[in-house]
Order: structure tokens, then C-alpha cells, then sequence
């Protein structure tokens, strides 16, 4: 292979949330049985990428459980395999991560021995499917320095989260603001960058003397005129999930039969670390209407409209309505959850009522658990 | 040098041919079961929560799905610097090649194998039951009863003793007797086919009897080692154990699963069953769909109504398709309007639109009246049943059949339908 893979999992976002004070924003499950972070490095792995790096930092817990063991993603290998980086105290220093830049820059031995020639950085808080060779390919062709995979997204959308760019006829890019208040132009960047590794060595090396930090504000932005920088559209399923909006709306959209078509019936697949749960169980009076429901799940009552992960409980006569469950969740008896997010390990009471009347309500119940 | 306490040999090479049509393609031990297992599952998953290791698996009649499925053993934390879990296929040797001939010969032609693990003990077990059994706690048993073999029994009602080889013993449940298949039984503890031996007694009982044809644990091994003099002793299982040989103890003890709180619980935390699962998204419903009773594996979409059923993983039940009291294994895929009632459907079967099995008046089986019975439908693997054709009870379908197949869209109950040949 001519790449190694870096993939960014270290950020918190606040448009969390609730949801981000127990796991970084890539740990967070999507669509029943997977972590965000599975669709970044299941893309590495199917890009047979051998050697991926993964860039940890804030509340990792979940994530480091998550990458235990690296054969799901086939990534055991002797030569490469997957390697988890956290801050560090060395001889340097003991800084946290600073800011992109700054991570790889703290790991840059990672890059120096390496004898790819290429590098693919990706941020593990997306969802989507890509073949990273077709963008080293266009790489080449375009004698870019760096490649940002990029996509238009409809007019009215909220943009301001994301960095927008313009680009010549040429696809190169002219343009490059990072989450402005008014954005020029409806192109957004994925996260999704390929660039040689030693034009990066040298670049990171440059802006950790100028004690820059950060790699869209101070590599992509600062270097746009001087570098050669080009744009690679994608038209594919691409989404962020790093607002509780967006992640809801992520996870509802594999309710359509397109969206898990793509995901789940083509070739390649999506790999997760597997759990040892028994099949989903329905006992009498269970009703379910267009609705995903993992394994381990035990169902009494009625689900409509709602993703529900792995090893949730739901009692008799509840209502489930638009809403996630994420993992391990014991709803009682007789329960109403209508446009919620429940939060994992959850146990919610018999009898309870919860809907989010504007919006989708985070709900965190830590009722007492009696388990035998 | 290596030192292994415990080791296991899994016999897993018998055909099973009482499952019919379920088994022309694959070893017994790798047929589904409760949607997202096989039944070698049961055992190697007792192995590693017992704290063995180290698994030998005999393997004979058709071994690819088995080997594929056991890998290098990582679902169930088998693949290990030292032991771990070894395929062992029968093989040629300068003379005296043969394929196993016996239970007992299996273990024989593999002496080699367990030498290298230089072992107290061999715990011999076979692939075809549902249980979950502490294989240490039987262990102990036999070390505190200073025994050189002991067998595991399980109390079963008198009446059915007599199906099984039954042990007799005394208070100290030291075996004083045993009969294969009794016509009238003296005890009710019958043999569960497994066996922990002191190495050196098995090793030496083994050569001794290494030129017997056939060489079998039950006919041979066991009345030599007690011919001789050696311990015996009994230890009582009483939990769930389930012999699924045949199709209605099979279909009996997947039904089991679907209890409220089944006698088999595989929702506990404790005593987990590990599989390879090669198929992780979630189960998909669609509107008008009911699902009532049943368990369903991993990436299946339905878009019918399904009761009292196992269905396994990535299986697609079609729009008003009914299913009742039925199993449905793996990537099966089930059209739009069918209703199946008490059909045991196999792996990567295709059922065409508007097809309807279990049909009709019961009527015993042409050919196997004794494998295809109590009204059960079986569907073999990959078997193809195109669109509008209604099926009878206690039949059996295999291959891929067309609407020639067929007169008046109809095979009767009691007929067997198989398309010999490969695809």
C-alpha cells in the first residue's frame, strides 16, 4: 500500500451535548451496532491501508475499550496494524494535544518511520463509505501538495460548523474559511485529507517551531496561495454526527432502505467489534413499525420510528416513539419516550413520560438496577 | 516443555444423519441453531468457560463450514500462543491410512497430538448437544473420587431410558454396571457421551484395543477400562441438556428458546455462548409487520408477520408473508404473501412469492418416515421453490426446483422432493 492512515479521534464537542460528557464524539454508536469511529477505519481497512494511527485525547475510555483489540478491523497485523496515541509526558514536554497539528506533531516518529509515501488523515466522527485509493489516485493526477475531499451540501443548511472552501474550474482551492458566520459558498470540507508524507513532516515541523497548532487554521488555510491545495467532490452519503441534531438525524437516517442498502448490503462492509449477545428476543406484545433493533434486545411493548441498540430491555405496554436507545438500557413497565435520545446504561422506571416537546431531549435516568 | 492440565477432544466428524436434508451439506456439529449459533458452539464455548484451553476438533464428514467457522478460534478466545483450538482431519500415514473408524479410533489416530500437550487429563466431548456444563466442576469430581474415567449422566424418565447407553452405580456413584440401549433399564442415568480419563488410562487403553474395528468409546473403551478394574464413576448433570439428533428434537429445542424465561437462558451474563457473527447491522421491521414469541438474529429485514419463530441472521421475511412455529437459518430469503407453518428452512434458501409449506393433511414420509415426522417441513440448504407452489406436511424439499417439479403447484404431503447434483 502507498498510504498510512491517521485517523483524528481526539475532539469533544460541545454541540454534544449531554451525550459527549461519557465518551469522545467517535465513540459515540451509530445505527445500532457500530461506533463512529468503525466507518473511518473500516474505510482504512478497505482501502487496504495496513498501518493506522488513531489520535485520542478527550475522554477516551470508551473509545480505548471500543479499540481493545484491533482484528476486527483486520488491522492485527505484524507489519503496520493499528496504533493508539494519547498525549504523553516525554523528554519534550507535557503538553495535551494543542490542536491537530500539534497531535501529529507529538507523534511525528510515527510518521518518520514509516516508508509510505502518502498519508490519509480522517476525522472519526463521520459517517460514510469511501475507497481512499480513488482520492490518492486524483492526488497524483492533480500533482497536488494537499487533497481535501469536499461536498456541496443544500442551500439553507447550517454551515458554520464546518470549514468552506472554493475552488477554481481546476478544483483547486482559492478559498478556505474555517466555520465562518457567513459562508461564501456551499461547499464544506469532509475532514478527509490526503497529502505526501514527507511535504507533511516538513509542514508540521514548520508550524511546531512557530508554535502553530492547528491543522486547517494553520497548514490548510496559511498555505492555500503557496501550496498546491485541490478540492475532491464527493456526491456519496457523507455525515457528521458531532451535534446531538446531526446524530439524531444520522441514525434515523438508516430507517430509509437506501441508506442501509449502501451501508449494510454492499460490498464492502462496515466492521465492529463484536459483542457475544444472543439474538433480539419479542415476547407477546411486542409491536414494532419501522425500526432497527440490535441484538441482546429484549421486546415487550411497542417501538415506532426508532433505532434501538444493543441489549436494551423494553417493558410491557411502552410506548418507543422517533427515539434512540442507545446501549444497555432497561425501560420499565409502561413507559412513553417520544423524540428522547436515552442515554447508554440507562434504567428508566416503571410508568415513567419522556418527550422532547422542542427538539430531541437527551434523557439520563440512573434509576437503582437490580440484575440476577 | 508444555504442560497442560485438562485438554479437550471434540468429535465433531459424525453426518447426523437423522437431520435429514440439514446435514447432506454440512457435519452436524455446524448446523444452525437459535438463530445466530451452531451447535459446536455449545461446546467449545463450555471449553473456554471452563478454563480449557486447549481443544482438539475432530472433523470427517464434509469439514468446510466447520473449518471456516472455527477459524484460528477467535470468537471464543481460542486462538492462543500454546493450544488454543487445532482442526484435526484424518490423515495419511506410511501405513495403516484410514479414516476414523469409531469414536475411540478418532482419539487413537491423534495420540500424537495430545502427547504434545503432556496432559493429567483428556476430556472427550461431542459436537451435537445444547447444554451448558462447568467441565471443572466435573473435573473436581473426578480428583476427589480418585477416578481413572469418569462419565457424565444425567437422570433422564424412566420410560426414555431406554434410548440411551445407561450407567448403574452404586451410593458413591461409583459405576458398577452399564447397558447400551436397554430394553428394560436398571437405572435412569443416562451416558451424555462425555468422558474425562486420566491420560495414561486412556492412552494405554487405546493401544490396547487399537486394532479393533470400529473402536467406540461406549462398546469398547468403556467396558475394557471397567473390565479391567479401573474406577469408574458417574457424575450427575441436572441442567439443561438437549440431544437435537433428530428433526423434532431439533425443532423441540429451538421452540425452547422463545419461553418467556426459557429453561435455556443465552440472556444471562453469566456462562455466555460465543459465535462468529459475520453479519452485525441491525434487524430492520417495516410498517404492518408483527413479530410475536420469536427470536431474530442480526441484520434480518421484515416486512411480514412472524410467530413463534427462530429466525436467524440476514434472513428478508417478504410483505404479508406469515410465519408461524418455524426456523429459519441465515440469509434465507422469504417472498412477498407466503405463509410457512412448521418448516425447518435452511441456509441461503430462496422462497419464490405466494408459496405456502405445511400445507395439508399429515401423511408420513414416502421415503424416511422416521426423519421427516411430526408435520415438520424441511428445506435444505441453498434450495430454490419458485413462486405460487403450495407444500404438504412431513415433506422434503432440496435443490433447485422449478414449477416442472411441481404438477398443479403442489407437492403433497409426504413426498420428498431432491434435486440430486451439484449447481
Amino acid at each position: 500500500m502507498r498510504a498510512i492512515g491517521i485517523v483524528l479521534a481526539g475532539g469533544n464537542s460541545y454541540r454534544m451535548k449531554e451525550l459527549s460528557q461519557k465518551r469522545a464524539v467517535c465513540a459515540m454508536p451509530i445505527a445500532g451496532s457500530y461506533r463512529s469511529i468503525d466507518f473511518a477505519l473500516s474505510n482504512m481497512s478497505n482501502s487496504h491501508i495496513q498501518k493506522v494511527a488513531v489520535f485520542t485525547q478527550y475522554n477516551a475510555r470508551s473509545l480505548n475499550e471500543h479499540l481493545s483489540s484491533s482484528k476486527w478491523w483486520d488491522f492485527g497485523r505484524k507489519q503496520g496494524g493499528l496504533y493508539v496515541f494519547t498525549p504523553a509526558v516525554t523528554a519534550e514536554g507535557s503538553f495535551w494535544y494543542r490542536g491537530t497539528a500539534d497531535a501529529i506533531a507529538q507523534n511525528l516518529s510515527f510518521l518518520k518511520s514509516s516508508h509510505e509515501p502518502y498519508v490519509v488523515i480522517a476525522s472519526g466522527d463521520c459517517v460514510y463509505k469511501m475507497d481512499y485509493n480513488k482520492v490518492l489516485e486524483y492526488h497524483i493526477a492533480k500533482k497536488a501538495d494537499i487533497t481535501v475531499v469536499c461536498k456541496d451540501i443544500a442551500a439553507g443548511e447550517d454551515v458554520e460548523r464546518f470549514g468552506i472552501l472554493k475552488m477554481n474550474e481546476e478544483s483547486r482551492i482559492e478559498e478556505f474559511e474555517e466555520k465562518p458566520i457567513v459562508a461564501k459558498s456551499n461547499t464544506i470540507s469532509c475532514g478527509i485529507y490526503v497529502v505526501r508524507r514527507r511535504q507533511l513532516i516538513e509542514m508540521i515541523e514548520k508550524c511546531a517551531e512557530e508554535d502553530r497548532y492547528d491543522f486547517v487554521k494553520d497548514i490548510l488555510i496559511r498555505y492555500k496561495n503557496m501550496k498546491r491545495i485541490y478540492g475532491y467532490k464527493i456526491q456519496d452519503y457523507w455525515r457528521n454526527i458531532a451535534t446531538v441534531e446531526d446524530y439524531f438525524s444520522t441514525n434515523m437516517d438508516f430507517l430509509k432502505a437506501e441508506t442501509r442498502d449502501y451501508f449494510f448490503k454492499q460490498y464492502p462492509d462496515i466492521y465492529s467489534k463484536v459483542d457475544d449477545l444472543p439474538p433480539a428476543k419479542y415476547n407477546v406484545g411486542a409491536r414494532i413499525k419501522n425500526s432497527l433493533i440490535s441484538s441482546g434486545c429484549i421486546v415487550n411493548g411497542a417501538v415506532e420510528d426508532s433505532v434501538i441498540f444493543k441489549k436494551t430491555y423494553i417493558g410491557n405496554n411502552c410506548y418507543i416513539k422517533n427515539s434512540i436507545i442507545l446501549n444497555d438500557v432497561y425501560i420499565g413497565d409502561n413507559t412513553h419516550i417520544e423524540n428522547c435520545i436515552v442515554e447508554s446504561r440507562g434504567t428508566i422506571r416503571a410508568n415513567s413520560y419522556y418527550a422532547g416537546t422542542d427538539g430531541i431531549k437527551v434523557v439520563i435516568e440512573r434509576s437503582d438496577r437490580y440484575v440476577i | 516443555m508444555i504442560k497442560k492440565e485438562m485438554i479437550a477432544m471434540l468429535l465433531a466428524g459424525g453426518q447426523g444423519s437423522r437431520l435429514g436434508v440439514l446435514t447432506s451439506k454440512v457435519a452436524k456439529p455446524a448446523v444452525s441453531f437459535g438463530g445466530k449459533y451452531r451447535i459446536i458452539d455449545f461446546p467449545l464455548s463450555n471449553c473456554i468457560n471452563s478454563g480449557v484451553d486447549t481443544v482438539g476438533v475432530l472433523t470427517q464428514y464434509q469439514p468446510l463450514r466447520l473449518n471456516t467457522h472455527i477459524g484460528i478460534g477467535i470468537p471464543w478466545d481460542l486462538d492462543r500462543n500454546i493450544g488454543g483450538v487445532t482442526v484435526l482431519p484424518p490423515y495419511e500415514k506410511s501405513a495403516n491410512s484410514e479414516w476414523y473408524t469409531g469414536t475411540a479410533n478418532a482419539i487413537y489416530q491423534n495420540l500424537d497430538y495430545m502427547d504434545s500437550f503432556n496432559p493429567e487429563y483428556i476430556l472427550i466431548l461431542s459436537g451435537d448437544h445444547i447444554y451448558k456444563m462447568d467441565y471443572e466442576v466435573m473435573l473436581d469430581f473426578h480428583k476427589e473420587k480418585g477416578a481413572e474415567v469418569t462419565i457424565a449422566v444425567m437422570p433422564v424418565p424412566m420410560e426414555e431410558a431406554k434410548r440411551f447407553g445407561i450407567m448403574i452405580t452404586d451410593d458413591s456413584r461409583k459405576i458398577t454396571d452399564f447397558e447400551e440401549k436397554p430394553a428394560n433399564p436398571r437405572s435412569n442415568l443416562a451416558s451424555m457421551g462425555i468422558y474425562i480419563f486420566n491420560w495414561k488410562t486412556l492412552k494405554e487403553a487405546l493401544l490396547a484395543n487399537a486394532e479393533q474395528p470400529g473402536l467406540d468409546f461406549g462398546k469398547h473403551i468403556i467396558p475394557y477400562c471397567h473390565g479391567k478394574g479401573d474406577p469408574l464413576y458417574a457424575f450427575e448433570f441436572n441442567g439443561y441438556w438437549k440431544d437435537v439428533g433428530t428433526l423434532n428434537s431439533y425443532w423441540e429445542a429451538n421452540m425452547e428458546l422463545i419461553d418467556i424465561v426459557p429453561e435455556f437462558n443465552l440472556y444471562e451474563e453469566y456462562w455466555k455462548i460465543y459465535t462468529r457473527s459475520e453479519i452485525l447491522p441491525p434487524q430492520y421491521f417495516a410498517d404492518n409487520t408483527v413479530v410475536e414469541r420469536s427470536i431474530i438474529g442480526e441484520g434480518t429485514d421484515v416486512y411480514g408477520k412472524v410467530y413463534n419463530s427462530v429466525i436467524g441472521c440476514g434472513v428478508t421475511i417478504g410483505k404479508d408473508t406469515i410465519i408461524r412455529d418455524s426456523i429459519i437459518m441465515n440469509n434465507t430469503v422469504i417472498g412477498d404473501g407466503c405463509e410457512v407453518y412448521k418448516a425447518i428452512i435452511a441456509e441461503n434458501v430462496e422462497l419464490g412469492n405466494y408459496v405456502k409449506l405445511g400445507f395439508g393433511e399429515e401423511v408420513p414420509n414416502e421415503t424416511d418416515p422416521h426423519i421427516y415426522s411430526n408435520g415438520i417441513v424441511t428445506v435444505g440448504e441453498k434450495s430454490v421453490i419458485p413462486e405460487g407452489i403450495t407444500v404438504g406436511k412431513n415433506s422434503c424439499i432440496f435443490g433447485v426446483t422449478s414449477k416442472e417439479d411441481y404438477p398443479d403447484n403442489y407437492l403433497a404431503s409426504g413426498k420428498t422432493l431432491i434435486k440430486a447434483g451439484d449447481e
